[in-house]
């Protein structure tokens, strides 16, 4: 394996959403990786950004109306009798 | 509101339908999350889940490969979506002018946590930490209703479907670059906001935002 390219605080942070949307290739979340585990700031951000994506998807969830339900299961019903 | 049927659409085969029927049955919470997050009203979000199905059901014999069919509903739910927008266009509560393409020159971005960290109380608090604790769902989803159609539903289907670029691209029918942008932006405004509301609430202190800074 190649050796990994040391980053600074700019590049890392720049790079920070995509490493954790996991788009990042292999070699840049690796750079990513290593700065993290040498820069406390930019490791508090990464935690950051993480728990407010989290948030953003449990306050995201849904839980469907039986309404809904009925009318979607009544559809294919009807679909399946064609 | 009611999607046409087309007359006497191609059947699909049996195996199709019930592959549909179960995949469709698997992703329902998720087609109504964002349905929820795109028409920001509960029966508005019914009526566009039950559209979008009734195109998917209308189409599903055009469907190319199976693994993409989760990209090829959401890529009709939005679609669905615009156009029953397009439609509204003469109703002049319904503020469709964000539909258009929002791509042009950035403007500079917000990040909360440029805000609330703060290095030197490292070892007495954790600011960002307290934040976040103290954010209700509520303030989430406004943060998320208040973006524009055209960021909200790449927010949308990255942060709470965790669709990739790639995903989110096939099923909005844009470029991955204009996601990446759209995601950025996106981010920004929702970070703004959810800090706007924060100096609203107290939760962070500092006057409350004027309507000239939002």
């Amino acid at each position: 394996m190649s050796k990994i390219r040391q980053i600074g605080c700019e590049e890392a942070l720049k790079q920070l959403l995509e490493y954790l949307d996991q788009e990042l290739g292999e070699q840049h979340s690796h750079e990513v990786d290593q700065h993290l585990s040498t820069c406390r700031s930019c490791y508090s951000r990464m935690e950051f950004e993480k728990r407010l994506k989290q948030r953003l998807q449990d306050a995201g969830r849904q839980e469907v109306p039986d309404t809904l339900k009925d009318r979607i299961n009544r559809l294919f019903a009807e679909q399946n009798k064609n | 509101m009611t999607v046409p049927m087309t007359e006497n659409p191609p059947q699909p085969d049996p195996d199709l339908r019930a592959f549909c029927e179960q995949e469709i049955a698997a992703m329902l919470d998720r087609l109504y999350a964002a349905a929820l997050r795109l028409t920001k009203g509960r029966c508005d979000a019914e009526d566009l889940v039950a559209d979008t199905i009734v195109k998917v059901l209308d189409n599903l014999h055009s469907l190319q490969d199976r693994a993409s069919f989760r990209g090829w509903v959401f890529r009709i739910l939005h679609n669905t979506f615009i156009s029953n927008c397009r439609t509204r266009l003469a109703r002049p509560e319904d503020n469709v002018s964000s539909l258009h393409t929002p791509e042009g020159e950035a403007p500079e971005q917000f990040w909360l946590f440029d805000r609330l960290h703060q290095p030197f109380l490292l070892w007495w608090g954790n600011q960002e930490q307290e934040f976040l604790d103290r954010l209700m769902a509520e303030d989430m989803v406004r943060a998320i209703d208040a973006l524009p159609d055209a960021f909200r539903m790449v927010v949308v289907l990255a942060d709470i479907e965790g669709f990739s670029y790639r995903e989110i691209a096939d099923a909005l029918e844009l470029e991955v670059g204009t996601v990446r942008s759209r995601l950025s932006r996106g981010r920004s405004l929702l970070q703004k906001a959810l800090w706007d509301y924060a100096r609203e609430t107290g939760i962070v202190s500092g006057p409350a935002p004027s309507r000239d800074e939002r």
